[in-house]
């Protein structure tokens, strides 16, 4: 290997990259333990405005708990979090949610029978205006529903026409942009996207990767989580190899070819 | 992997749209009944009133179509409660049970303790507010199946009753007229309505628009649809199933009222079969037993439904064993239905 990538152990670079930027979302020698087994031994990550990061790994190298970390749904035991420059301590899901980072789990975490516009807006429905919404607590279906076709028209997702039809009506990869919609719209900073494209078909896979590039030329950063190598490489713009517990290397598709991803991923180079 | 050969020629972009272009008339009657749960209930009701108004003259009479109504007041209102739940994929053996406790305790507390009558009214709220909060508390908090745990509160809330009344029926004219209020009648073109059939009627109106017009609504159907869904949406959702088993709780009561109106006492026997007839009313109704699928106005069909059959054969002078067994079909072909509109999904 004749190409620097950010070495694996030692001293983390304390501030941004090598070229001046800012990391929107930064994670320091993050340590989770669960009784005797380490599950992250001292990991860094950052990503940086407008990128796709993607976290690779092998089984139990600790992708899932560095993932829950950032996301709330795991508390780190030694370790700092910055997003945006500062410092977060999220102890519960909503509480990530509610600094901005939107995730999107592994399977289809879609409510089947509502529509589309109410899983977009499900758990955060905008009320009408006046008595009727103050009083009597009436959703605003009419504003939702024109806002839903906004945000996917956005988005760029134009296979959603018609936000009225129940979600379980829709494909596996309609199913999984509308849970990417719900994450990427109303002005979130980060989307996590756990293995997007594990249940689906090689088309529908496509559709998804598409959505995480148009989310990328929006601006929003993503970090993706994933098995599949030849859709980290056609998506992700750094990679980030997870390997028994720490961070093994981060390198990009440029630097390294598949192969290379694989070996360091096992440990059978070092990046 | 998939072989782009065997594929369809259309884009997987408009796979909804070719779903719904594909269906043969079968599976289109499948997907309409599916997006509107209450339509196969209303078909059903119409043709059970004209095969039984064709039977039997005397079952279209005004004062037959009122008897209906009256008798199908409390359960319809039971239902209500009983849709809530099982919207969220519960199920409550209980409304029977803790509507008589509640009717009781409305009746003594004013004759024998002499408390006001909207006093008494107030404590039978709180029966049955306390008996959802029972029941929600065992559900969220302990995590069990809504199924044990009303099963149990079932009995439970049965041995109270008796013990509380000391399974002694209070008459009517004992009570404060406000009690039996709910069983006097008014002229409506010809049919006389009972206060407690407005009432039950109302209480479908404001269940059905907070069900259909609100977040809450929209969460109820959310967390009986795909629980972890909801979670990760963001819904916190023992928070809406405790809060369903409160307005569960109330409506019972409200139920209790009527009950007292229309048997015209308080009887510590009334609602054995209560429990059931309720869940019927909801399944019949086109409200899957597997949550996040229905319609209040569907159970309000099934009510009036089970009312119908049991009235126009007891009309056509059967054996009102076999009403008992048509409830039992019509049952099991709702059931069937539902699971035939249900495969939808796959």
């Amino acid at each position: 290997m004749t190409t620097r990538t950010t070495p694996s152990t030692g001293v983390e670079p304390e501030e941004g990259a090598a070229d001046g930027r800012v990391p929107i979302l930064r994670a320091r020698r993050l340590v989770k333990t669960f009784g005797r087994v380490v599950g992250l031994d001292g990991v860094s990550l950052e990503l940086y405005p407008g990128e796709v990061l993607a976290v690779i790994g092998d089984n139990g190298a600790g992708k899932s708990t560095l993932i829950k970390c950032l996301t709330g749904a795991e508390i780190p035991d030694e370790g700092q979090i910055w997003l945006e420059g500062e410092p977060v301590h999220f102890k519960r899901p909503q509480d990530a949610r509610a600094a901005g980072i939107e995730t999107v789990y592994q399977g289809l975490a879609v409510s089947p029978a509502l529509d589309v516009a109410a899983n977009l807006f499900l758990g955060r429905e905008i009320r009408r205006k006046g008595v009727l919404g103050s009083v009597f607590r009436m959703v605003d279906q009419k504003g939702m529903r024109q806002r839903a076709r906004d945000e996917l028209s956005s988005l760029g997702i134009s296979t959603l026409q018609d936000v009225t039809v129940p979600v379980e009506n829709l494909s596996g990869g309609q199913r999984q942009a509308v849970a990417v919609a719900r994450a990427a719209a109303f002005g979130s900073k980060v989307v996590v996207l756990d293995e997007p494209t594990a249940a689906l078909g090689v088309r529908e896979s496509n559709q998804v990767l598409e959505l995480i590039m148009s989310l990328r030329d929006r601006g929003i950063p993503v970090i993706l989580i994933s098995h599949n190598m030849p859709h980290v490489f056609e998506v992700a713009d750094r990679i980030h190899v997870q390997r028994l517990g720490k961070r093994a290397a981060t390198i990009t598709p440029q630097s390294h070819s598949m192969t290379d991803a694989v070996a360091i991923m096992t440990g059978a180079s070092r990046g | 992997m998939t072989q782009h050969t065997t594929e369809p020629p259309t884009s997987a972009l408009d796979l909804a749209e070719e779903f719904l272009d594909r269906t043969t008339p079968l599976s289109r009657i499948r997907n309409t009944l599916h997006r509107y749960p209450a339509i196969s209930p209303a078909i059903v009701l119409v043709v059970a009133v004209i095969v039984f108004g064709l039977l039997n003259e005397r079952f279209l009479n005004p004062a037959n179509l009122s008897l209906i109504t009256q008798q199908v007041a409390v359960v319809g209102t039971l239902a209500v409660a009983q849709t809530l739940i099982i919207l969220t994929a519960g199920i409550d053996l209980s409304v029977g049970a803790v509507m008589v406790l509640s009717s009781m305790v409305i009746a003594q507390s004013t004759v024998q303790a002499g408390l006001p009558a909207v006093l008494g009214l107030a404590a039978g709220l709180a029966v049955g507010l306390a008996a959802g909060a029972l029941n929600g508390a065992l559900v969220t908090r302990l995590k069990l199946p809504p199924f044990i745990v009303t099963l149990g509160t079932l009995s439970i809330f049965l041995a109270l009753t008796l013990l509380y009344s000391g399974g002694a029926t209070v008459r009517g004219r004992e009570m404060p007229e406000l009690l039996t209020w709910t069983g006097a009648t008014f002229p409506v073109f010809g049919v006389n309505l009972t206060v407690g059939v407005v009432m039950m009627l109302l209480l479908y109106v404001a269940v059905a628009f907070i069900l259909q017009k609100t977040a809450w609504g929209r969460h109820v159907y959310a967390v009986g649809d795909d629980r972890e869904s909801a979670r990760l949406a963001g819904i916190s959702v023992n928070r809406v199933l405790m809060s369903v088993y409160l307005a569960a709780g109330a409506i019972i009561a409200l139920g209790a009222w009527i009950q007292i109106g229309r048997s015209n006492a308080a009887s510590p026997n009334a609602g054995a079969d209560l429990n059931l007839d309720s869940i019927t009313a909801v399944v019949i109704g086109g409200t899957s037993l597997f949550g996040g699928r229905g319609m209040v106005w569907g159970t309000l069909l099934g009510a009036l439904i089970v009312g119908v059959f049991r009235n126009g054969l007891a009309l056509a002078g059967l054996d009102v064993l076999w009403q008992t067994f048509a409830v039992g079909v019509l049952i099991i072909i709702a059931v069937s239905v539902d699971q035939w509109i249900r495969k939808v999904r796959a």
